[in-house]
């Protein structure tokens, strides 16, 4: 119970072998089990008074949450009100001018983006930013590239780990695109495709890290509705066969108030409602927030 | 008809991830070896190797150098003249330095050497990209030729300024100097190319390869799934840059023989493998044989048919062969900008459906 992951092991063990597993994540606080009987873990990631300013311009102000292994978490606001900001922090392009990440329990500290996402960080953007220049399946692979630490000796002869590795990841990308339901495309370059299909990959690059945690910016963004119900059938089967812990961003209210357990509701950079969806949805500062009530 | 793959399936990923997959494009990669290997050298006379086989083997292994840095990694470099030269003078060095060590040693050291150069000329793209890198290689370019021009320890103080390459041989056959045999020389260069190229398609269809690629096609989303700029951009530089010296000490010690840096390892040179790097295709080995391949017959073919056949002045064909090879370029990155590989690619893509299209 301590330390369960959504969907428990079985489950999880279906996709990734279970002794290679995820790094499971200490209790910093007790597990709790949600109404459709998964339980979420302890707290994997926790932002402390996080501001970041942009010289003048405070894109965030002081907010504090926490992401809790296992959960779908969302981030909802109106626009330019510092949701992808805030990815941006969790991600680790922008460093925060004030305020503490603290991720599986010790802080963080300064990292590059590429670190952050050895660290087992991944995500998407909201404007696809695919390679156009490769094929599905290499853009698939670039997401195990934390993964792959061949020599360059072994490289440029094709021997030993080199090639091993290549193998050992390739079918580990192959499950994700198995499991994306994309392996139609495995060879078409991407530029090829059309928007629905390139946001999936997008999501199969991220998941071939096997990441702690996934950040997804709109992922629904520009779709029509069958694409956003496929998309929402993946996010939650990431969720449930993987067990892995998603934090995203979506303006679409009804996806959001269908997917996550818990939301985060910024406004102008601050923080305004924080709960499970039907708490958030009666929140008088939220509703004020996006029905357009004056600030004072 | 002509070129089938129904029948030829992959059941395992190490098959699927060879240079040739399909059967068809193996044997015939294996036929062109046989060929280049086998047949040529009994029929090379001093004509062919020095006006075609010579320089097209050594430019193409040039060609994939710069292909590595700019095709594969998205860094536009106009140091390629420079870098030659920092091979062939490294080659120079060597061999005075050390006549007792084998020439092919000194030519990989060279390469080596270079790739060193090529890092430090590398550090700025860390922070500028595009034309402005381009313009700092152009700078190392510059500086490189200037240096070998006017420190003399580079030419062993000799009266001229030149360098010359003194003779050399492996297995007993000599493969620099004036009293080379035509046979000997190709096949010295053509194992170089044959190795680089097979080191360059590994390398680029492995985990380094994506690490470029994903630089070239877009850098903040390849930092974002864990790779370190720093890293992928250095070893593009320094992987490319040691493909260069060793084209650069090839160029020197086996084909001129004797070099003057400016003449040789000019402005020019640079442009004419990045020519070569731009009508083969980007990003793509097979793009740099054909750049290389057509650029080095062009002239020949030009004089060929011009000076040759209709008599015409050499100045004037000399001009129409500026004129085409511009006209090309513009061509080439308006119409098509992957170059001769991917009009390849797609006529192969049409043989596949020939002649059912539908």
């Amino acid at each position: 119970m301590s330390h369960c992951v959504v969907g428990g092991g079985a489950s999880g063990g279906r996709i990734w072998n279970e002794k290679k597993g995820r790094a499971r994540v200490k209790d910093t606080a007790d597990s709790y089990v949600t109404a459709d009987g998964r339980t979420i873990g302890g707290v994997v990631m926790e932002m402390k008074n996080i501001t970041l300013r942009f010289g003048g311009v405070v894109a965030i102000q002081d907010i504090s949450f926490d992401i809790r292994e296992g959960e779908i978490r969302a981030i909802i606001g109106p626009n330019g009100a510092g949701k992808s900001s805030m990815l941006n922090v969790i991600s680790g392009f922008y460093t925060p001018s004030e305020g503490e990440v603290w991720y599986k329990g010790t802080r963080r500290p300064q990292m590059k983006p590429y670190e952050v996402a050895r660290q087992g960080i991944a995500r998407t953007f909201q404007n696809i930013a695919l390679f156009e220049g490769m094929s599905v399946l290499d853009n698939v692979m670039c997401g195990r590239l934390t993964h792959m630490k061949p020599s360059i000796l072994s490289q440029m002869l094709w021997k030993g780990k080199a090639e091993h590795e290549e193998v050992a990841n390739r079918e580990m990308a192959e499950r994700v695109i198995d499991f994306l339901e994309i392996q139609h495309i495995r060879k078409t370059p991407v530029a090829r495709l059309p928007y629905g299909l390139k946001k999936r990959v997008e999501l199969a690059r991220a998941l071939a890290a096997e990441p702690t945690i996934l950040l997804l910016d709109e992922p629904m963004a520009g779709m029509n509705v069958e694409e956003k119900e496929d998309m929402s059938r993946f996010i939650l089967d990431v969720n449930d066969e993987f067990g892995t812990t998603i934090a995203l961003i979506e303006h679409d209210m009804g996806v959001v108030m269908d997917l996550s357990d818990r939301v985060v509701v910024m406004d102008y950079g601050k923080k305004i409602g924080d709960g499970p969806p039907d708490e958030v949805r009666n929140n008088q500062d939220v509703i004020d927030a996006y029905l357009g009530v004056a600030h004072d | 008809m002509i070129y089938r793959e129904a029948g030829d399936f992959s059941s395992t990923y190490v098959q699927d991830s060879q240079t040739f997959p399909i059967k068809f494009d193996r044997y015939r990669y294996y036929l062109v070896l046989a060929v280049a290997f086998l047949v040529v050298p009994f029929v090379i006379n001093d004509y062919w190797a020095n006006a075609i086989l010579l320089p097209f083997l050594i430019y193409a292994i040039a060609a994939i150098g710069l292909n590595i840095l700019t095709g594969y990694c998205g860094q536009v470099s106009l140091g390629t003249g420079g870098f030659m030269a920092v091979g062939a003078y490294a080659c120079y060095k060597l061999m005075t330095a050390f006549p007792d060590v084998n020439i092919f040693f000194h030519v990989i050291l060279s390469g080596l050497i270079t790739a060193g150069v090529g890092v430090l000329f590398g550090l700025p793209s860390l922070r500028i990209k595009g034309f402005y890198l381009a313009v700092a290689t152009l700078a190392a370019q510059f500086f490189l030729v200037w240096l070998f021009n006017r420190v003399p320890w580079f030419y062993n103080y000799s009266a001229s300024g030149q360098i010359s390459a003194p003779e050399r041989t492996l297995f007993g056959v000599e493969v620099t100097g004036p009293n080379t045999e035509a046979w000997a020389t190709y096949l010295f260069c053509l194992v170089f190319l044959t190795g680089s190229a097979i080191i360059a398609r590994n390398l680029t269809r492995g985990t380094l390869g994506r690490t470029w690629m994903a630089i070239r096609d877009m850098d903040i989303a390849a930092e974002i799934i864990g790779v370190n700029p720093l890293r992928a951009k250095l070893t593009a530089f320094a992987i490319s840059s040691f493909f260069v010296g060793i084209s650069g000490a090839l160029f020197f010690a086996v084909y001129l023989g004797a070099v003057e840096v400016g003449e040789a390892f000019g402005i020019q040179k640079s442009f004419l493998v990045l020519f070569m790097v731009i009508i083969g295709g980007l990003g793509s080995i097979f793009g740099s044989f054909a750049g290389a391949a057509f650029l080095v017959l062009l002239p020949v073919v030009l004089k060929v048919v011009g000076a040759d056949m209709f008599g015409w002045p050499t100045d004037i064909v000399a001009h129409l062969q500026l004129l085409i090879v511009g006209g090309l370029i513009i061509t080439f990155l308006i119409l098509e900008p992957h170059g001769l590989a991917q009009l390849w690619r797609v006529a192969k893509e049409k043989l596949r459906l020939w002649p059912f299209p539908h």
